[in-house]
């Protein structure tokens, strides 16, 4: 093979790890959590049932359709990733898997996650993932993420899809419950990139990529992320009104939201970003970002928590 | 500029090469076996529901 893109000093083999890190694990592991809220929602709220074995094949679906979405997207980025240093290691710019290999691998687990999906539940459940993936790999990684300061927030909508998925899974139609938690989702990402990409401004201006720090500078992307926040807190209490949450997910999202609230308005009233920020503004940045990821763990967890484990207390109630 | 060619030498893989190479066989392998298997689970799941099975246990 003399495949070399971006040439490693070092002959690279790939290992079963680099293939498992072109599907980005982290992310999967987000995805497929919050697809089995939506499926574990949708059984507790509309009383449908679904196979186990079913069940457990169609989110083992969403995490193929994550993975093929991820190395999608390292195939695409792979000559960005080998400029920024947070990525550069990465199996593409690293050497260690060639980009076609890369984008055969996601074509291909693409297909096989749709099948599975639609072979283990229905045709909107993976036309669902089709889409989510198609968002993701092409409408975010080849159009948005290089042309527009908004890039994460329209994005962010491919990782919001999985609630739905697992719903859809379930009963084969996506209803308001399902897209509440859809938004969720969707409101949650721009907070947490951007909490991410005050710390890694100089990056993403390397590499060109028009984050809005760069674009726009660390003030106003702290602006941004403090009014996303205060969209998401009452957005995240929804769910007491449709009935979807009841008291422990009201008492959970409600509490973390002020905590996330708090983080927002820290970050907002601090200098996290700009070029003469403290080490602390830093670490501040660093920890909403941190506490950003186990806020969504949580409020989902609340989800499973009401409907998988016989807990729902309705408020008022509804 | 000159259009003739040299010809290329085949090089025979390293040892290396031969074993990473096998590996990821193996794993496209352990893949497809996987995928085949989740086939046949689904349909066996979907026959045995659709025949109400279940039901006449």
């Amino acid at each position: 093979m003399t495949e070399i893109t971006t040439e490693p000093s070092a002959k690279r083999y790939a290992t079963a790890n680099d293939y498992v890190q072109l599907m980005k694990p982290r992310i999967m592991m987000l995805v497929v959590f919050t697809a089995v809220a939506g499926l574990v929602a949708a059984v507790g709220v509309t009383g449908v049932s679904i196979n186990p074995i079913m069940a457990a094949i169609a989110l083992l679906a969403v995490a193929l359709g994550s993975g093929a979405a991820g190395a999608i997207n390292m195939w695409y980025d792979s000559d960005i990733d080998a400029i920024m240093t947070r990525t550069s290691t990465r199996p593409i710019p690293s050497g260690a898997v060639p980009r076609d290999e890369a984008i055969a691998m996601g074509l291909i687990m693409s297909g096989v996650s749709v099948l599975l999906m639609w072979l283990a539940s229905n045709w909107l459940a993976a036309a669902l993932l089709a889409f989510s993936i198609f968002y993701y790999g092409f409408i975010y990684t080849m159009w948005l993420k290089r042309s527009t300061p908004q890039n994460i927030v329209i994005g962010g909508g491919a990782g919001a899809f999985p609630p739905v998925i697992g719903w859809a899974a379930v009963t084969g139609n996506a209803p308001v419950d399902a897209w509440i938690l859809f938004a969720i989702v969707f409101f949650w990402t721009p907070p947490h990139f951007w909490a991410l990409s005050l710390l890694a401004h100089g990056e993403y201006e390397k590499a060109n990529v028009p984050m809005l720090p760069v674009t726009h500078g660390a003030k106003v992307t702290r602006a941004h992320i403090l009014v996303y926040t205060l969209a998401l807190v009452p957005l995240a209490m929804t769910p007491l009104l449709t009935g979807l949450g009841g008291w422990i997910y009201g008492l959970t999202a409600g509490i973390l939201g002020l905590v996330f609230l708090a983080y927002a308005v820290r970050v907002f009233r601090s200098r996290s970003g700009d070029v003469d920020c403290t080490g602390e503004e830093k670490k501040l940045a660093r920890s909403m970002f941190l506490f950003s990821i186990l806020y969504l763990f949580i409020v989902f967890a609340a989800v499973i928590v009401e409907h998988g484990f016989g807990l729902y207390f309705p408020v008022g109630g509804i | 500029m000159s259009d003739e060619q040299t010809p290329q030498v085949p090089q025979a893989p390293s040892v290396e090469e031969i074993k990473a190479r096998n590996r990821r066989n193996m794993w496209l392998g352990l893949a497809l076996f996987g995928f085949v298997v989740l086939v046949l689970v689904v349909t066996m799941v979907r026959l045995y529901s659709a025949t109400g099975v279940a039901e006449r246990m």
